[in-house]
């Protein structure tokens, strides 16, 4: 079904002051779009991607304009495991699949220090990946040089991500981005892992993160939208310098999902910043291509809400899940206990034993 | 005991300092030297005031005094100590090595403690390695284990610039260790770093996949047992729950899962108790020392 707008835009009215232009001039686009559901949208998906999906997504991708795709296991490379979940087709098969299947777009991957390795990453090279985003917490980004170091030695483009922004104050952020470009790294991404950042959260913090390394490396916004702000978060994270935007079509990510790229490009076509991606197609992929390989919708309700407002790393929401099911305890104080804890991302495990210790207290009230 | 068996600790950070105040109380092992780089070094300092005779000069230095060390204990990084093994090999001095360079045969005290008495070089794995590889063994000795995995969450505080910039080495050496010394046919390691305040207790998760007929009450009582024989060197070591079986199922590729939560709590020699899994890499070094000191005299 093709649709006829109803009307023409008024774009132009909205100026941004760093643009993916001053970076690469030949590309045109005030920001470069990276499209995450094949890594994030892994997480929702158990990690159960199978070949034909992903190329019909990369397709549909690739044809409406996305100029980055990630692909991988939702924890990075190495991510399949017990404590993450096991991959149902390995990751650098499909990493190959949609360098292959790609004919315009750039195939990213991620990978976190202590998850996966240096080898891991000269082996999604091999396969076409073209981008490669490291991520760490963000107290840790010194974990991160080797890989960065390595990276930029093999000719990759570097991300690097910091992990759970809402936790620390913007100076802090700022330091752990000199040590990440400092390594290799050529853009900085504010990640709002727990969707738990507040417009001005955001903005102040990106715009700590530009007056430190300047001109050095760019920087991007990664959102999630558990407290359902996503796109306004972005839009804000725009406008005080971040010229890379994450999103997952239809929100295909943890959690409550990601900002919803297709929602952001319509947002961005109305102020007037050139994304190259054509809305009507993505909106059409979205609908005809990446709804159908999704589980379900990605939604807020009662657990994923729970995560934006304590500050819980969105992955951990099929794990608590399974643990609450599992030991018929509450899924939503698991959660909450897992925020007490302040648990960071990777720590899954830890689930199992909250619901356990659940379990126990319930057992003694009986 | 008459004669204590000589060592020097090469690396006056936090694993050598927190390894000196052990080797102190020790009835078998004398630390005479403490070896740094930076006249500035803390770990040095704490060495001369507690009589240890303290250089900033390096290896180099160490070498090339009058009366040389039985024992060395290196604490300093996987390139150091890569490039300097073979020197105390040709000096005659057996090597402790903390790092995760794995020049010689790796150790864990409950598992293969006595194995390796008479090496050139030891290797201590990692502290992700020393707190879990007992517990892959503790499976694998009651059943086949064809895949274990172990998460390991450390406080930031605790991971020293060292562990930091070589992290690849933390989970390459620590899965070759739940393979050739947990009995793992394939291992898998991930770490953590966490940096809640105040500092989180070390925490460690083992999963093991074994057979779905595998006797569960035989490995839970092999996990407890475990348990008490690392608590006889880490008083700190604790079964956080029961293992857990999860029956076999596509999420688990088709085995047993068995889970097994740990907590390790150090003993707080130069480190608070939240760093555990300093703890328990200088501990096991010194029981490893220990018993070679006894191989040594006798």
């Amino acid at each position: 079904m093709t649709i006829t707008p109803v009307s023409g835009i008024d774009p132009a009215i909205d100026v941004l002051a760093r643009t993916w232009m001053q970076t690469d001039p030949e590309s045109g686009l005030d920001l470069r779009l990276t499209d995450t559901c094949l890594r994030d949208g892994s997480h929702h998906k158990r990690h159960q991607f199978v070949p034909d999906e992903v190329r019909g997504i990369v397709a549909a991708l690739d044809a409406a304009g996305i100029p980055v795709i990630e692909v991988t296991h939702g924890d990075g490379l190495g991510g399949s495991s017990f404590n993450y979940g096991f991959s149902r087709t390995p990751e650098q098969e499909l990493i190959k699949l949609a360098a292959e299947t790609a004919t315009r777009a750039r195939i990213a991957f991620l990978m976190l220090p202590g998850v996966g390795t240096k080898d891991d990453i000269r082996a999604a090279q091999d396969n076409g990946g073209q981008i490669c985003r490291i991520a760490t917490h963000c107290t840790e980004a010194d974990t991160s040089g080797q890989h960065f170091g390595l990276a930029r030695e093999l000719g990759l483009e570097t991300v690097g991500f910091l992990m759970m922004s809402h936790t620390q104050p913007p100076e802090v952020l700022a330091r752990q981005a000199r040590i990440m470009v400092d390594a290799g790294c050529q853009c900085v991404y504010v990640v709002d892992s727990a969707g738990a950042l507040i417009m001005e959260g955001v903005a102040d913090r990106v715009a700590a993160i530009v007056d430190e390394i300047g001109r050095e490396a760019t920087v991007g916004f990664h959102g999630h939208e558990n407290l359902g702000l996503g796109v306004a978060n972005t839009v804000i994270a725009a406008r005080a310098g971040a010229t890379q935007i994450d999103g997952s079509v239809r929100r295909f990510g943890a959690g409550a999902g990601n900002t919803p790229l297709e929602a952001f490009i319509g947002v961005a076509d109305k102020l007037g910043w050139r994304t190259g991606v054509d809305f009507l197609q993505i909106v059409d992929a979205a609908e005809d291509v990446v709804r159908p390989a999704m589980p379900e919708e990605c939604t807020l309700n009662r657990m994923t809400l729970m995560m934006g407002y304590a500050g819980v790393y969105s992955s951990f929401l099929k794990h608590a899940g399974n643990a609450a099911e599992r030991y018929d305890v509450s899924g939503a104080q698991i959660l909450l206990e897992a925020g007490r804890r302040k648990l960071i991302g990777g720590q899954e495990d830890q689930l199992i034993d909250i619901a356990l210790m659940l379990k126990a207290k319930n057992d003694a009230n009986a | 005991m008459p004669n204590k068996v000589t060592a020097a600790i090469v690396g006056p950070g936090n694993i050598g300092t927190d390894l000196l105040y052990k080797l102190l109380r020790s009835d078998l092992i004398e630390p005479r030297w403490m070896i740094g780089v930076d006249p500035a070094s803390e770990g040095l300092e704490l060495a001369r005031q507690r009589g240890v005779e303290a250089s900033h000069e390096g290896v180099d230095w160490l070498l090339k005094q009058d009366e040389l060390p039985e024992l060395i204990f290196e604490a300093t990084s996987a390139y150091v100590h890569r490039e300097y093994a073979p020197r105390y090999a040709e000096a005659g001095i057996r090597a402790i090595d903390l790092t995760p360079a794995a020049v010689g045969p790796a150790v864990i005290p409950p598992v293969n403690g006595e194995e390796h008495l008479g090496a050139d070089n030891v290797n201590m794995i990692t502290c992700g390695g020393q707190a879990t590889i007992p517990m892959v063994h503790a499976v694998s000795r009651v059943t086949p284990v064809p895949y274990a995995e172990i998460v390991a969450s450390v406080s930031s505080a605790s991971a020293g610039p060292g562990t930091r910039a070589n992290i690849d080495e933390f989970t390459r050496t620590t899965s070759a260790g739940v393979e050739t010394i947990g009995g793992a046919e394939r291992g898998k390691a991930i770490i953590i770093l966490n940096p809640a305040e105040p500092p989180m207790i070390m925490r460690d998760t083992i999963f093991c996949g074994v057979s779905a007929d595998a006797d569960r009450d035989a490995i839970s009582e092999s996990v407890v047992r475990m348990a008490r024989q690392v608590q006889e060197y880490v008083p700190g070591y604790r079964l956080l729950q029961d293992p857990q079986f999860d029956d076999a199922s596509d999420a688990t590729m088709g085995l047993t899962k068995v889970s097994i939560f740990v907590e390790v709590e150090g003993a707080g020699d130069y480190l608070p108790p939240y760093a555990g899994n300093l703890d328990i890499m200088t501990a096991a070094a010194t029981r490893v020392g220990e018993s070679i000191a006894k191989e040594i005299a006798r």
